[in-house]
């Protein structure tokens, strides 16, 4: 097989052909590793150095598998894209990845990512900012961003992300490819350098959705090292269906229409009527107290990332800085040197939503919001199987567009912070290609170019079969070609 | 004139709990092993790692709850207490805030006001002259200490003297020892003490305001900073001024009293719920296991020594309360050979020997159980001196003999010819002698002075070596005298 068509393989055909002797494991690295190590997208913050031993026989056969940077990995720099954990080494592996290796996955790079999972952009790692392969002028989306356009580019057959508000969806839909946040709990967080502990949920970043299917399978599963893992009913299946007869989809007003892109509308609506047609009915649904998903979650989010972070204080692993003061000095001069701008905004944010006096008023209440929005997509669940909507309300935008207004940026997470609150599983997948609006005039004629959009499905806690086979059949229908952008 | 305060004392005690693992890993506790050497990425608090909460920690907590009379919740929940502090690894600390485990409760005659769980801090060593972290070489930290499961027990301010704060510390000390779910040694830290201190004016009952005590870590301490507190705070109130509400730290080889921290410098802890774990939910199999594991309580168990073994209630109370000597006398009392009429007697007189002459003989806190003194020996002891086979004399020199080397008491009592002289002819002879010897003694008992013999039968006891039994001798007296 020539390297092209190695690398044309996605993880589960690359599983098959290594499994039937067709490839060979340390062929198919090797590919991948060169590949990797000539990235000039900024997508990895390590590359392996080696082609590891092939495997024995498991069912991932060697397939190699890049990795987010906020994952400990043994021995292997992970450092959550931030400064302040620059070179540290952990000692241990976190649990989803060591279940994907012991399937038989090889560890080819670890990925870049907005420092400490905060950023819808990737702009905001310290490792600097990712290009979108699909236009290098152009943010992949975050934080997952490294994971995202290096499945993209075709330099990592998948990629494992994270998911706090959106960070594995909405980048797999700035960059074209499937992404999947699954339920709360049905994936381990243990080794995951945390940003929001009750939100944060690991996934897989993949070119269709078999390959997402095949990783999640691998992924699932209590963990004794994670009080909040749950015992996931079932196994995942690889996906077959080809029709969505009696499949009822509901499509929130509150998350499809103002603030989202034309063009991303477009394909949105477009890709509803290919449901209707694969024998869908689609109606509309209300989820009344989604408008305050955000604001919820830019309380609870920073409040448990004001405490997560506060390890990282310089006295026993990561950066110092030394100061010839007190304790305190040392301390100050480590945090202010280590963290980035976005990161300091959600701990100084979260601090005060914590505070005496205040934490009834924002807190309290975020929480209370939460409780609303659960009881919204029970509610809803009782009428249709799923919830449908665009995953990020643009097309990939410019780098540097939004890096001067925050809340432009939190905006990103309009479509998919609702879904991590309730803390349901939902997938993203390329639903088709549309112009942004900065160009819609110049470039409308210019037919075939254009960005890709995401379609989510949303549905509830434990659903990822069902939200897999659905997934599937409308990506069959769609015929969505990522390969273009494959170097 | 000056006034008369009152004051008023609140306890917050800090117990580690006797677990296998720590609170939220599986770290073994540390006994003295070296430096940071039972530790792992959760008591690090390395980056990703996550806490699971000990079921053993839990189920103490719940035993704890049971022997304080507390009300068990049903559902409790972890918080995050959040402060920067090199012992502190991650940051905060995993406690529990507006939701513990146990609420209310009493302890003799001191209402309890909650009983939580939490993990301890590590242990910080300053390298330097100072010994503080101030102006020290260095501070370097042993995480073995950092994750030990503590139960945190506050009382209500009910008590009212240091003597009595020490001494409920000591019956609180008991129970849980007794519960076998920590160490409780003040010394070594698995039981450490802080007090609330206030004072007011004698019949008001308003309180004042309070100071916190720090870390107290004996009961001598414990009595003295509180004592001198008492001594500060009325000083100041009667010199016109007013206490201010702040952290203290006593110095007991100065006995002063500095501040750590006022009301103005406390933390802001921004307590939050810890997302990292699952609220606790009380099963009733776990209820069922914690109160199947619960030992007879020293107050049961001095009803019931009273009850059914008519023991007194000072003897009661000693052995209840003291439970390696209750334990100890209970497996004396098992190890008679069998239940006679006279078993209240037997059991009042071996209780005496147990709580009297053999504790006296021991070091302070020293078990029975650990010394050369088996049951089974101060058993048959006892009866032998219940019997009069010895004399009581003859009994402490074959106790003195048994602490020191062990044995069968009545070995001992052959070997050294110990064995009472009864009421025959031999003692009669020796009565007679004495009296002979001290003629004047004689004159005054007949004279009608029974206090008078007091010189015979100090006469008998020396030539008997103690083995004459003296209810023998004083009869034997009378009836030659008569």
């Amino acid at each position: 097989m020539s390297a092209e068509e190695l690398v044309s393989l996605g993880a589960q055909a690359a599983a098959q052909a290594l499994a039937s002797g067709q490839i060979a494991a340390h062929e198919l690295y090797e590919i991948y590793r060169s590949r990797a190590a000539a990235d000039d997208l900024n997508c990895f913050t390590w590359v392996a150095e080696q082609t590891p031993a092939p495997p024995a026989a498991s069912p991932l056969g060697g397939v190699p598998l890049a990795v987010k940077d906020l994952f400990c990995t043994e021995g292997v720099p992970s450092q959550s894209g931030s400064r302040i954990l620059e070179g540290y080494l952990p000692p241990y592996t976190a649990t989803a990845v060591e279940r994907l290796l012991g399937a038989g996955a090889c560890l080819l790079a670890k990925t870049n990512q907005d420092e400490f999972a905060m950023g819808s952009s990737n702009e905001n790692s310290a490792f600097g900012p990712v290009l979108n392969p699909w236009d290098r002028s152009r943010v992949p989306g975050g934080s997952s961003g490294g994971s995202a356009a290096a499945v993209a580019a075709g330099l990592t057959p998948w990629a494992l992300g994270t998911d706090t508000g959106g960070s594995i969806r909405q980048p797999a839909a700035l960059c074209g490819i499937v992404g999947f946040k699954p339920t709360y709990g049905a994936v381990s967080r243990y080794g995951m350098i945390a940003f929001a502990s009750s939100l944060d949920q690991a996934g897989p970043l993949t070119r269709d959705v078999t390959d997402a299917a095949l990783m999640l399978r691998h992924l699932i599963g209590y963990d004794e090292c994670d009080a909040t893992s749950l015992d996931f009913p079932g196994e995942i299946a690889l996906p077959t269906a080809e029709r969505l007869d009696g499949v009822r989809l509901g499509v929130p007003e509150e998350l499809t229409g103002e603030g989202i892109e034309a063009g991303v509308l477009a394909a949105f609506h477009a890709t509803l009527a290919l449901a209707e047609q694969l024998g869908a009915t689609v109606e509309p649904i209300s989820l009344p107290h989604a408008a305050h998903a955000l604001s919820a979650y830019y309380v609870i989010a920073p409040a448990e990332c004001s405490s997560n972070l506060a390890r990282f204080d310089g006295v026993r692993y990561g950066m110092r800085t030394e100061a010839a003061g007190d304790l305190t000095e040392m301390y100050t001069r480590t945090r202010h040197d280590g963290f980035g701008a976005e990161v300091k905004r959600r701990i100084m944010l979260g601090t005060y939503a914590l505070s005496s006096g205040y934490y009834d008023a924002y807190y309290g209440r975020a929480q209370c919001v939460r409780t609303k929005i659960v009881e919204d997509f029970r509610n809803v669940f009782a009428d249709v199987d799923f919830v449908v909507t665009p995953t990020a309300p643009s097309v990939a935008f410019p780098l540097g567009s939004k890096t001067a207004d925050p809340l432009a940026m939190y905006l990103n997470d309009f479509c998919t912070v609702p879904m991590s609150l309730a803390g349901i599983p939902a997938i993203s997948i390329p639903c088709g290609l549309a112009l942004p609006p900065e160009d819609r005039n110049v470039t409308e004629a210019a037919s075939g170019g254009g960005l890709p959009v995401g379609f989510q499905i949303a549905g509830p806690a434990f659903s990822e079969n069902r939200i897999l086979e659905t997934a599937f059949a409308l990506e069959q229908a769609i015929g969505f070609d990522g390969g273009t952008v494959r170097a | 004139m000056t006034t008369t305060y009152e004051p008023v004392i609140g306890l917050e005690i800090h117990v580690q709990l006797l677990t296998r693992t720590k609170m939220f890993c599986g770290c073994e506790l540390s006994f003295g092993e070296p430096p940071n050497t039972r530790t792992c990425p959760v008591c690090l608090g390395l980056p990703g790692a996550l806490p699971v909460a000990n079921a053993q920690a839990i189920h103490f907590g719940l035993m704890i709850g049971l022997a304080l009379d507390s009300e068990l919740a049903p559902r409790s929940i972890f918080h995050r207490k959040n402060y920067f502090y090199p012992d502190l690894p991650k940051g905060y600390q995993i406690s529990q805030y507006d939701e513990p485990l146990c609420r209310g409760g009493r302890l003799a005659d001191v209402r309890i006001h909650r009983v939580h769980l939490e993990e301890d801090a590590a242990k910080l060593v300053h390298v330097g002259a100072s010994g503080r972290i101030h102006a020290s070489d260095a501070s370097i930290v042993d995480f073995n200490r950092g994750g030990t499961p503590l139960a945190e027990i506050v009382t209500e301010p009910d008590l009212h003297s240091p003597e009595q704060a020490g001494q409920w510390l000591r019956l609180l000390r008991a129970t849980l020892r007794h519960l076998g779910v920590s160490d409780v040694n003040m010394d070594e830290g698995s039981l450490r003490c802080d007090a609330n201190v206030s004072v007011r004016p004698e019949g008001s009952r308003e309180l004042g305001t309070k100071t916190e005590l720090k870390n107290m870590n004996s009961f001598r301490f414990l009595e003295r900073g509180i004592r001198a507190e008492i001594a500060r705070q009325e000083g100041i109130l009667n010199e016109g001024g007013r206490v201010v509400q702040e952290t203290l730290h006593f110095d007991p080889g100065s006995g002063e009293i500095t501040s750590l921290r006022s009301k103005e410098q406390a933390h802001d802890y921004r307590y939050f719920p810890e997302p990292d774990l699952a609220p606790v939910a009380v099963s009733e199999t776990m209820l069922a296991a914690a109160r199947q594991a619960m030992p007879e309580l020293p107050s049961a168990r001095a009803v019931r020594l009273q009850d059914s073994l008519g023991l007194s209630a000072e003897s009661a109370h000693l052995l209840a309360f003291r439970p390696e000597l209750g334990d100890y006398f209970e497996q004396a009392l098992q190890s008679s050979p069998d239940s006679t009429p006279s078993a209240g007697a037997q059991a009042q007189a071996l209780a005496n020997w147990v709580t009297g002459e053999l504790a006296k003989r021991l070091a302070p806190e020293e078990s029975p159980a650990d010394s050369k003194v088996s049951p089974e020996a101060i058993t048959v002891l006892s009866q032998m001196a219940a019997e009069k086979q010895i004399s009581v004399g003859a009994a402490r020199q074959v106790l003195d003999r048994l602490v020191a080397e062990g044995g069968d008491p009545r070995t001992l009592v052959e070997q050294e010819g110990l064995a009472a002289l009864d009421g025959g002819d031999e003692l009669r002879q020796i009565v007679r002698a004495a009296i002979a010897a001290n003629a004047d003694a004689a004159q005054r008992v007949r004279a009608g002075n029974p206090k008078a013999t007091g010189p015979i039968v100090g006469y008998v006891m020396r030539e008997t070596k103690g083995r004459a039994d003296g209810a023998e001798v004083t009869r034997l007296i009378a009836e030659l005298l008569g």
